[in-house]
């Protein structure tokens, strides 16, 4: 297979942030979000294609998870946070 | 709309700047006002009882701040329901509408606090949960049974979970043993160790600042004939490393020392005092509940010879712990459970296998993330304590501020009841002490032992940062908690007296 392309990379990139949009819990939701973004930052310097690679499988295998644990918790979920509300943010 | 009198919007008015109100039944019709032309819905006044029972208070979902009100049409067993800001234009059937009424006193009953008391446990990791469920559904063989696949296969993640934990912490696997907690770990390591040895060594030491499990597990051994020294803390929190050297006798079995408290964060110097007990020929337990995937820990480089681990701390499922024990040297104890020799003799009972891979998993997630995750928390601390101190003045940060876990910030606020402030913070999830001892109303004798002084030991209030913790959160508590802080103070009559330059402690209360 050959190595990853930088377009193929992108769309993980967006596949994940996409997927972790649907987490029903505010912690979680950020967290993904956050850790993805810093993530994807780090490594972008990264040249050596192995490396690339490595990466790569682990975000597919992130993905999975993301998706699953995002079915999970939309079956499950309660009520939003304080935070969440609109009003609480407006009085801040 | 018809220009109304600004008389009917007093309530939705109030409600959007936070002032609480008392619920209403029924209401005017006020002349001018929107409710004269309504837009509204004609419902059985039975049905609406059978399905919402004779709530006082709805809000509408479409405009959060205003208010249903109930009255009476012209049948007694119909009332029509208005919303005097919704601006919906179509006519809604009963059962639609009711599909969003919200019962209550409205406002943030419905939405739940922010949690910031990640001491007391941590939600589990999503990566943790996907470990977990496999065996929790399909795999669910017990890992003890030799003869089968489902054994096998249980057997496999057991053991893997295991070599997780152990990677973490610098260990062989063959050196940690799965238990129901650090409160199984800790009783484990205290009353196992200083039984095995009681023929020739009848002493431990501890610190006065331990969790309640090892500090009762002192009690029950002293009960049982040995002698115990709960070696007092200074006033950051830290123990006097002279101090334990002489307290140390030939007959000294056994050392617990924890490494990170649970109360104030404060970060024992483990390496240290590892160093004088390899020395002295002692074997060194570490409560590591709090410490372990948070910050990096090694039981070699810190002369460890029992650790106890909490799953439930590192963001993995609740009743399940690990404890490490030392094989070289080899450290003996004796076992608490007794039964099918599981677990080397050590704890016998069938190992919960989706629990114990959770815990690996959890531990895994850690070893990867404690960089990132020490680095956020350390910025959220930092925002967390300087807005506060900036904003209200005579505000203590309970704990050495150097050898600290940032993660945990115990703040005590003079002049100001911590009770009332926690059940003030309703929004936040807080605590003002360990949540073993919350039940109690007495300041928690961690602060009483690092010297704190009653009224301050009284107004303290734990602040827990984790991984999940966002930078809205902290602004949000720091917001609430300035706040009632102010509000509280102006109530109180000895922050009156110290504004008038009153020093308090030279004042004589006395008895009517």
């Amino acid at each position: 297979m050959a190595a990853s392309s930088r377009a193929q990379v992108l769309r993980l990139y967006r596949a994940l942030l996409r997927e972790s949009q649907g987490f029903t819990a505010y912690g979680y939701r950020t967290y993904a979000i956050r850790r993805i973004r810093d993530a994807f930052r780090e490594n972008k310097h990264l040249k050596d294609s192995e490396e690339i690679q490595t990466l790569v499988n682990k975000a597919r295998t992130n993905l999975e998870i993301i998706h699953r644990q995002v079915t999970i918790g939309q079956l499950y979920s309660t009520q939003k946070l304080v935070i969440e509300s609109p009003e609480n943010t407006e009085i801040i | 709309m018809l220009p109304a009198p600004l008389g009917w919007l007093k309530r939705p008015l109030a409600r959007l700047q936070g002032v609480s109100l008392p619920p209403i039944l029924a209401v005017q019709v006020v002349t001018g006002s929107p409710l004269e032309c309504p837009m509204w819905c004609m419902f059985s006044l039975e049905r609406f009882h059978a399905h919402y029972g004779f709530p006082d208070f709805f809000s509408c979902t479409t405009v959060r701040s205003c208010c249903w009100k109930v009255s009476p049409f012209s049948s007694p067993s119909h009332c029509i329901l208005t919303c005097p800001l919704c601006l919906l234009g179509s006519y809604h059937c009963s059962l639609y509408i009711f599909s969003f009424i919200e019962k209550g006193l409205g406002e943030e009953s419905t939405l739940r606090p922010l949690y910031m008391d990640v001491q007391a446990t941590t939600p589990l990791d999503p990566r943790v949960l996907d470990s977990m469920l496999p065996y929790l559904m399909h795999y669910y063989g017990n890992p003890h049974s030799r003869t089968h696949a489902y054994g096998w296969e249980s057997e496999s993640a057991m053991e893997r979970a295991r070599q997780q934990v152990a990677s973490l912490i610098g260990a062989d696997p063959r050196e940690i043993i799965f238990t129901s907690g650090a409160t199984e770990s800790n009783n484990l390591a205290i009353k196992g160790v200083a039984r095995f040895y009681k023929s020739r060594k009848k002493h431990i030491i501890t610190t006065q600042t331990e969790h309640k499990c090892v500090l009762d597990s002192c009690r029950y051994l002293e009960a049982e004939g040995f002698r115990v020294t709960y070696l007092p803390v200074k006033r950051n929190g830290l123990i006097d490393l002279k101090e334990l050297e002489d307290a140390l006798q030939p007959d000294t079995s056994l050392v617990s020392i924890m490494t990170v408290n649970n109360e104030i964060g404060v970060k024992q110097p483990i390496s240290d005092i590892g160093q004088i007990c390899s020395s002295r020929k002692v074997f060194f337990h570490t409560d590591a509940a709090q410490a372990v995937g948070k910050i990096p820990m090694d039981v070699n480089d810190m002369k460890i010879d029992l650790m106890s681990i909490s799953g439930h701390k590192i963001y993995g499922p609740k009743g399940v712990g690990a404890i490490y024990i030392r094989r070289r040297p080899r450290v003996r104890l004796e076992p608490l459970q007794s039964g099918g020799g599981q677990e080397r003799g050590m704890r016998s009972g069938t190992v919960p296998t989706p629990l114990a891979v959770g815990l690996g998993a959890a531990c895994e997630v850690s070893q990867q993330e404690m960089e990132y995750d020490y680095k956020r928390i350390s910025v959220l601390a930092d925002r967390l304590i300087t807005k506060i101190m900036t904003e209200i003045p005579d505000v203590v940060m309970n704990g050495d501020p150097e050898h600290h876990y940032p993660g945990c910030i115990n703040l005590s606020f003079a002049y100001v009841e911590g009770e009332s402030l926690l059940m003030a913070l309703k929004d936040v999830a807080l605590s003002s002490g360990s949540a073993c001892t919350s039940a109690s109303l007495e300041p928690s004798y961690v602060l009483r032992a690092i010297g704190t002084d009653e009224d301050l030991a009284h107004s303290s209030i734990r602040f827990g940062i984790g991984r999940f913790t966002t930078e809205e959160e902290v602004d949000y508590t720091v917001q609430k908690c300035i706040q009632h802080v102010k509000r509280l103070r102006e109530m109180s009559p000895l922050w009156e007296m110290v504004q008038d330059g009153v020093d308090l402690k030279s004042i004589k209360w006395t008895q009517h």
